[in-house]
């Protein structure tokens, strides 16, 4: 069959002639897969070769509407195939293997997987599968389409995976909508064909996707819209619908990085009761700007930038979520750890220590909160923190429901600070990522307290590429716990000196913001709730409550704290910048809410943190 | 025809005793089933490229394993964990089986172990080479006498 016939066969009788690629280095269930496929009638192309199939994949990538693929391979991780397609092709991709554990079906999904089918593969099981290419392209219509259509806030939080991603969009565009209304709306028919039609796709080359990251981190993470990323990429027939999607799949990719790390942290648990208040506080305190700043996108982009694709980014997202949860009210003590630097083992004693009882997700509470603010003192960060949630999965920002939950729990597990370290590093350290990662992952990955940081860092991580508001965001976080994170923020670029964290220096102020926004959460809330609504951030609350925190540290505690706070555990690096000049243009608005918060709080700023520090 | 129902009845006795002595499980006859007039020799196709493979993997294991400085044992887990998907993949049951022992004796790191799975591995394999050998033969012989293949369910 032409491919042409393949299309319009395609389109006509879907799912019949749905067009696969399998991939499976074992020649007898690659036989075997082809058989079953060509028995549901699909159109089936086979290889062996993970490189061939991505080879394949990138020349033309309206060629295929599925991709199958074997875990293990011999020329390539099958996760590392999953991303790549993923981020470059955005086609559904099924994972095979014989192995059925749940930690590896547990990393397809965070790896993006739409599915896991385990070997010997039934004839029934593929007779489905093309429900994951109409799902794909109704949420592929959906997001661009209800671009123009603001939600609300809370709403936004809430929504997870899909919703979350039409949410953020949404929010996102709230503030953009005059500009891109028009554009929206142009694009936005494109998408009403049906499931089965094929929009013209763009192929997200390497060459590409540099291009992109490369503008997003020059615009900063609160600043990367995509109608700007577009501008800077300078790039025949893009649109802005392709950027934007682009974007929400990167952020999707940085959160599912840090969800990795969230996931290790159980900071959900934690925190779980307190996100939905604490993303009411951030909208009450009125950083209802920081929804704009939400852009996670930018903070996507950013810590997309700094990760590298190797997933890190997906990292940073959740680190930083859980960064911020866990950022408990010792942000003192956190900070203490903090210094550990690197001894996420140690901080994490440390934290416990400081949070008795806490267990953890009280840790994360309190915590979270100063280093949150910290971030988001940072301001730039604040700004980034918003967009953190964005993020489909919430990754970047604790708040992001997702993340910072999963973030949370993490921490409950370990005091917040102790943990960054670990969990920080978790994203990151794997990949390139580990300098933000670890930043972020420490906030996640050991659920302590600094696992909020962690997962505030990975998204500052993000942010840090933005850099745009990494830094104020860390700080807005409540005076001490803001503290921490900002003083981590920074230290975070600097001493990072962990490996992954030295690559990351750019992260550092990415993360804070992504820190920030959490810490905005956390500290506004000082406890639980601020804390969950940090998760609430992704969506919109967290987001507000950066600006407070990024303002409060800007006052120049920033400084104190945030590197401190970067050091310790990576999560830190929240900080990405030094509080003076953190203060991110782009975080305007959450420069204003930091001060107003500072106001509330009694200018905790570089309190305890400082000292701790 | 008498021939016929003959060969068709000593196949079905056959593939029934395969499959109640642990052979080959419920995954064979669904590739059975896949067989059609559009590909008529699928499962031979199949079984002949699972013997291939394995034959490929038990000499990759038995090379790793006879590493006298040190066994990489990550690559004789590759392996055995392959030869199960491959295995499973086929309806070779109690080669999967094998399998599975062979991967927690990997994991172990136990060179003992894994040389008496590997051994073992090899002689379910050419144990179950055999019988499906003599599987396709009978089918063959049905199908030059005229007659057709009965599903066995």
């Amino acid at each position: 069959m032409t491919v042409e016939q393949i299309g319009s066969e395609g389109k006509d009788q879907f799912p019949i002639g749905m067009r696969v690629l399998a991939v499976d280095d074992d020649p007898t269930c690659l036989l075997l897969l082809g058989t079953l496929l060509r028995r549901c009638q699909y159109h089936v192309t086979t290889t062996s070769q993970a490189k061939t199939a991505l080879k394949m994949l990138r020349e033309n990538k309206n060629k295929f509407d599925l991709v199958i693929s074997d875990v293990h391979m011999p020329d390539m991780d099958g996760f590392k195939l999953l991303e790549h397609v993923g981020l470059e092709m955005d086609l559904p991709v099924i994972m095979l293997s014989a192995n059925g554990d749940t930690k590896l079906v547990m990393k397809g999904i965070t790896h993006g997987a739409c599915d896991y089918l385990l070997k010997p593969v039934r004839i029934e099981e593929l007779q489905n599968i093309w429900q994951h290419v109409v799902r794909r392209k109704k949420k592929d219509r959906c997001n661009s389409g209800s671009k123009d259509k603001p939600h609300p806030d809370s709403g936004e939080a809430a929504g997870i995976g899909n919703v979350d991603n039409n949410g953020k969009l949404n929010k996102k565009r709230k503030d953009q909508n005059e500009d891109e209304d028009d554009e929206r709306d142009e694009n936005g028919h494109d998408n009403e064909d049906p499931s089965a039609q094929k929009k013209p796709r763009v192929v997200w080359s390497v060459e590409l996707h540099r291009k992109f990251v490369a503008a997003v981190n020059q615009l900063g993470i609160d600043k990367a819209v995509p109608k700007k990323i577009l501008e800077l990429m300078n790039v025949e027939k893009l649109t802005r619908e392709n950027v934007a999607s682009h974007l929400q799949k990167f952020r999707l990719y940085l959160k599912r990085i840090s969800c990795v790390a969230n996931q290790q942290a159980n900071m959900a648990a934690a925190l779980g009761t307190a996100d939905s208040a604490y993303l009411r506080m951030g909208s009450l305190n009125g950083l209802g700007n920081f929804h704009t700043l939400a852009g996670s996108d930018q903070l996507h982009n950013a810590a997309f930038r700094s990760f590298p694709p190797s997933g890190v980014l997906g990292r940073l997202n959740t680190p930083a979520g859980l960064g911020i949860r866990g950022l408990p009210s010792p942000g003192t003590i956190q900070l203490g750890h903090v210094q550990n630097s690197g001894n996420p083992t140690n901080d994490l004693s440390k934290l416990q220590s400081f949070v008795p009882g806490n267990h953890n997700t009280n840790i994360l509470q309190g915590m979270p909160m100063s280093l949150e603010l910290d971030r988001l003192q940072h301001n730039k960060s604040v700004g980034h923190i918003g967009e953190l949630p964005t993020t489909d999965s919430t990754t970047v920002f604790p708040g992001s429901g997702n993340l910072v939950d999963a973030r949370i729990t993490g921490f409950s597990n370990n005091p917040l600070l102790g943990v960054t370290s670990n969990s920080l590093m978790l994203e990151g350290s794997s990949q390139q990522a580990t300098s933000h990662t670890s930043v972020s992952a420490i906030g996640f990955q050991n659920g302590n307290a600094l696992s909020d940081f962690t997962s505030i860092a990975p998204a500052s991580n993000q942010l840090q590429d933005s850099k745009a508001g990494s830094q104020g965001q860390a700080s807005p976080i409540n005076c001490n716990a803001g503290q921490i994170i900002r003083s981590a923020p920074q230290e975070w670029n600097a001493p990072r000196k962990d490996a992954p964290y030295q690559s990351h220096a750019s992260i550092n102020s990415s993360i804070p913001i992504n820190s920030a926004m959490i810490q905005l959460g956390q500290c506004l809330d000082r406890n639980n709730s601020i804390f969950h609504r940090t998760t609430d951030l992704d969506s919109v609350g967290p987001l507000n409550f950066v600006d407070p925190l990024s303002i409060k540290h800007g006052e120049g505690d920033n400084s104190i704290m945030e590197p401190s706070v970067i050091e310790k555990e990576g999560y830190l690096m929240f900080q990405p910048r030094p509080h003076g000049s953190h203060v991110p243009d782009n975080i305007g608005s959450l420069e204003d809410l930091a001060s107003a918060m500072m106001k509330q709080e009694g200018g905790c700023n570089g309190y305890s943190l400082r000292t701790s520090i | 025809m008498d021939v016929v129902n003959q060969l068709q009845r000593q196949f079905i006795d056959y593939s029934a005793s395969l499959h109640r002595e642990g052979f080959l499980d419920d995954q064979f006859t669904q590739l059975q089933k896949l067989q059609d007039d559009n590909s008529p020799d699928f499962v031979v196709e199949v079984a002949s490229l699972f013997f291939e493979d394995c034959e490929k993997l038990i000499n990759n294991m038995a090379r790793a394993l006879e590493q006298q400085q040190g066994v990489d044992f990550k690559q004789v887990d590759a392996s055995v964990h392959q030869l199960k998907g491959s295995s499973s993949s086929i309806g070779a049951m109690r080669v999967k089986d094998v399998c599975i022992a062979f991967r927690s004796f990997c994991e172990a790191q136990n060179r003992e172990g894994c040389l008496r799975c590997l051994q073992q591995v090899t002689h379910e394999y050419s144990l179950l080479k055999n019988k499906l050998q003599t599987l396709f033969r009978l089918q063959q012989q049905i199908l030059a006498a005229g007659g057709s293949i009965p599903v066995v369910e």
